[in-house]
């Protein structure tokens, strides 16, 4: 334990002295950094001197109508020892408080704070389990206040209860979090437009967002359908796939050449135009015969693989209302030169809104091809209930060491990233799908061999 | 005789028993309301709430009075006419029961003077006058039958000297000296009142501050004035023996800051608290549950472990306050009706009618601090209030506490001249989840007392008018976000 002898600090430009108010505090009263001890008045303004250290009231040396100059001794303090040497700088209540050493108990504080996150939600009839990453031990909970109530007027929480609404989960829109009657609503109608047995996205915690108008001026726009759609999609898939992604490399040069004579001299006549990606599709399509668990989807309700016998396949297009993925159906049943035309056809009827729902259900497999736009690779994320997509990436020339003539030569290469669903397929089945893929990419006539 | 029948049955006409019972009876339900006073209005309007504020008002009156020579206004010293007073305490009692009584026959309420125990779960015993009974069925009850003073039994005493709360607003005479034994808003509301009308106070209280459980800056502001109005005031320090005298009670204290152990008082109020009437009511006959504390279990509607009872008010648990238990007994009937109603206030108002008075809801400092919550709190000083000023009642402070990250209030402390009034506007605040920029953007009358829940807020942001702050901001940049911000916003 240590003394601190709290002198009045300067208050501000021209304030020498006020006439002491009130003292806020006590003698044997313990107080905190920073909370006020006692008013001041100055001319015409009252000035809260506020605590520089913690700890406790010994003794306090003004009263009210006294008159107290810049330097006057106020209050004697008796500090823990670990503050000591903090206390002993004579601080003025400003920003530079900063650098000095707080008080432990003061940093206990503040860890505990940062911590505060709305209670995890109970589990019912519509809600998945949390995962455990999410949710808290018993350990972290006991040593946190209990959770706040919710933010919303008495009249919203009434119709909540009214229409069996459990308003502790509901993501409230207004300032500060707060939940209106339209959130409710909103709520209510979603539950009723999920089917019961499918996991619940309202489940999953997400973080409360800090009031952002703090820093600057923002605006609050309402998502799009497309953007909200993929916005549950991927945190659903994200949440309960557990991914993994291969990397690889495909020598597509001599294909390439092969691509860019057929894309001139057939494609183009039947009004389609020969992309790699067409030509990844027919591939791929041949692989999953190989590799069925590629094909599949999982059902952990009853702990069953459903193997599918078809062959549809997404192919993920970027268009001006976000990403959407139409299906080429039965690709193993068509040529390259069809789907070329069909790939064209999908992708120009996906960016002019013209596309079915229909036409972008019932795939199997998808494929998103960045490559036009760039990149060295990237982790694409599996398009549920599929188990697996393959990324493509932008291809470019690389020296590759050719040992016959000891030089290095140049290659197009094609960096390639599956993401595979773990539960269902395991590493050596990735490496083995994607390997396949590649051979038959850089020896094309393996397909018509094998595919 | 047959046993009557009603579709609901209220035991206690107190605030919680007759808001439930005009509440049913304007859904349509046939209701029985039992109490043993003529009219319903329960210990809040006959021995509580308003005969303490009736003589509270007069002692405002006196105060000012009193204060006025500070302006150059000197009234003689008063004379007081004890019986006049009275009367008039007694007018204000009989005119707010009787209207009651008039808004029961309005309403079709059966009202039955007598005491009701239960028999089963869906049967009552009645007595109205000595050795008569009848028995009344009902589909449900509620127990609103509210609660009575502790008496300290290691000091029981025959005297006409020790009185309790309800001896004590009785005002049989204006004692000399008195003591009050109890630094709980009771004893301190009483003792203002015998204060005020020239008695030589005197309060003794076991812990260490006045009024415990309540945030000692709001309590430091009254225990400054009390020290000017009353004769003394003993902290840590308890009573151990009472002794009857013939003009009074000789009372031995223990404590390390005591005095005189022993003195001699003209009168000794009890004032340590209130326990629930949940004995004696036939509960046993039946699955009501009851907790240690003598409180009936009750769940969110209210409902008891026994289905067709319920209970509201003191006896169903804290806090005892009158505007709690009347919200109760709306909650009762609205599930008894079959609506889907829960009892879920996010801010129960409390307010000590002291001078000045005390007033808060929501989340407190001492809670917060006990939770190991961190708070931000905005405090505006009533020093900078100019209608404070007018008043002549510089000695307040109205404080905001907040969710640091948010600025959302979760709770509101007020002390000073009419903190009681305004204690209101926080518990809206807080009911609605209001953050401090909507009470720094909402404009408040000038110049009004209610200008300080404005002003705190505007603390909050290091913006406020008239209280100069020294920045003392722990973060890099300065909090001028909301105020600003929106306020830029809506000029635009």
């Amino acid at each position: 334990m240590a003394t601190f002898e709290f002198v009045l600090p300067e208050l501000g430009e021209g304030m020498e002295a006020g006439d002491v108010v009130q003292i806020l505090v006590s003698v044997g009263e313990s107080i905190t950094e920073e909370q006020p001890v006692l008013e001041l008045e100055t001319d015409k303004a009252v000035v809260e001197v506020p605590a520089p250290v913690s700890g406790t009231v010994k003794a306090i040396h003004v009263q009210a109508g006294d008159k107290a100059a810049v330097g006057q001794l106020l209050l004697t303090v008796e500090t823990p020892a670990t503050t000591a040497a903090a206390a002993q700088v004579p601080r003025t209540p400003t920003p530079t408080a900063v650098s000095l050493p707080l008080p432990a108990e003061h940093d206990e504080n503040r860890t505990a704070t940062a911590k505060v996150v709305p209670g995890p939600p109970e589990p019912s009839a519509h809600t998945a389990p949390v995962p455990p990453a999410q949710s808290r031990t018993a350990a972290s909970l006991a040593s946190e206040p209990p959770p706040l109530a919710v933010p919303a007027a008495p009249s919203v929480r009434q119709l909540a209860r009214e229409i069996g609404v459990d308003i502790n989960q509901v993501q409230g829109s207004g300032a500060g979090g707060r939940i209106s009657l339209e959130d409710i609503k909103r709520y209510a109608r979603d539950l009723h437009a999920r089917p019961a047995n499918q996991p619940f996205r309202g489940a999953l915690p997400s973080a409360t967002l800090p009031d952002f108008t703090k820093w600057g001026v923002v605006e609050r726009h309402p998502m799009s359908n497309v953007r909200r759609a993929t916005a549950e999609r991927m945190t659903q898939a994200w949440v309960t796939i557990p991914h993994v992604t291969q990397f690889d490399k495909a020598d597509i040069t001599d294909l390439e050449q092969l691509r860019q004579r057929y894309d001139a001299q057939r494609a183009q006549s039947t009004g389609g135009k020969l992309t790699i990606t067409a030509i990844v599709l027919k591939v791929v399509a041949a692989a999953l015969k190989r590799f069925p668990q590629f094909n599949a989807s999982v059902d952990m309700t009853t702990y069953e693989v459903i193997h599918k016998t078809y062959y549809h396949i997404g192919v993920a297009v970027d268009t001006d209302r976000g990403l959407l993925v139409p299906v080429i159906r039965n690709v193993d049943q068509k040529n390259i030169l069809t789907l070329s035309v069909e790939l064209t056809q999908l992708a120009e009827r996906a960016r002019s809104r013209k596309i079915t729902l229909e036409e972008m259900q019932g795939g199997t497999f998808t494929i998103t091809n960045l490559g036009g736009l760039g990149g060295t690779n990237f982790t694409p994320i599996i398009n549920a209930p599929e188990v697996a997509i393959l990324g493509l990436a932008r291809s470019s020339l690389e020296p590759v060491y050719n040992e016959s003539i000891e030089q290095f030569t140049p290659h197009l290469m094609l960096p390639l990233a599956l993401s595979y669903d773990h539960r269902l397929i395991d590493g050596a089945d990735g490496v083995r799908f994607l390997r396949w893929v590649i051979e038959a990419l850089q020896q094309p006539f393996l397909l018509a061999l094998e595919g | 005789m047959p046993p009557q029948a009603a579709q609901l049955a209220i035991i206690g006409a107190g605030p919680g028993g007759y808001a439930a019972a005009f509440l049913a009876a304007d859904l349509g339900m046939q209701v029985t309301l039992i109490d043993q006073e003529p009219h319903p209005g329960g210990v809040c309007l006959y021995r509580g709430c308003i005969p303490s504020k009736a003589l509270l008002h007069v002692a405002k009156v006196l105060e000012d009075a009193r204060q006025a020579t500070h302006w150059g206004i000197t009234f003689a010293a008063p004379t007081l006419d004890v019986g006049k007073l009275r009367a008039w305490k007694e007018g204000v009692v009989q005119k707010l029961t009787g209207g009651l009584g008039d808004l029961c026959k309005r309403r079709g309420v059966t009202f039955v003077q007598g005491r009701a125990t239960f028999v089963d779960a869906t049967t009552l015993s009645v007595q109205s006058t000595p050795g008569e009974e009848q028995r009344l069925t009902f589909a449900h009850a509620i127990a609103a039958t509210g609660s009575h003073p502790i008496t300290l039994p290691r000091l029981a005493l025959d005297s006409p000297h020790l009185l309790d709360s309800t001896s004590a607003l009785a005002l049989s005479d204006i004692p000399r000296t008195l003591l009050v034994i109890g630094g709980g808003y009771i004893g301190l509301e009483m003792g203002s009142v015998y204060a005020a009308l020239g008695t030589q106070v005197s309060v003794v209280e076991m812990t260490s501050g006045l009024l415990p459980g309540v945030d000692r800056d709001l309590v430091n502001l009254l225990s400054a004035r009390l020290k000017q109005s009353m004769a003394a005031i003993m902290l840590n320090t308890t009573v151990v023996a009472m002794q009857a005298e013939p003009n009074g009670i000789r009372v031995t204290f223990e404590g390390s800051e005591i005095q005189e152990p022993q003195q001699v008082f003209d009168k000794v109020l009890v004032a340590v608290g209130r326990r629930p009437n949940a004995q004696g009511l036939g509960l046993e006959n039946t699955r009501v549950e009851i907790t240690p504390r003598g409180f009936i279990t009750v769940d969110a509607q209210r409902r008891t472990s026994e289905p067709t009872i319920y209970a509201i008010g003191d006896v169903a648990g804290e806090p005892m306050l009158a505007h709690k238990a009347a919200h109760e007994g709306r909650v009762a009937v609205g599930a008894i009706a079959g609506h889907k109603v829960a009892f879920e206030p996010h801010a129960i108002p409390a307010v000590v009618f002291t001078d000045p008075e005390i007033a808060w809801c929501g989340l407190t400092e001492t809670q917060a601090k006990q939770e190991g919550r961190t708070i931000e709190v905005a405090r505006f000083p009533w020093r900078a209030s100019g209608r404070a000023t007018t008043l002549d009642r510089n000695d307040g402070v109205t404080k905001l506490i907040l969710e640091p990250s948010t600025s959302r209030v979760l709770g509101v402390g007020i002390a000073g001249s009419g903190a009681g009034e305004l204690i209101a506007e926080g518990v809206l605040a807080v009911e609605m989840a209001a953050l401090a920029s909507d009470l720094a953007l909402s404009i408040h009358p000038h110049p009004t007392l209610s200008e300080t829940l404005m002003e705190a807020a505007e603390v909050f942001f290091g913006q406020s008018t008239h209280v100069y702050r020294p920045q003392r901001r722990r973060s890099d940049e300065p909090r001028v976000g909301l105020a600003s911000l929106d306020g830029l916003e809506e000029s635009g």
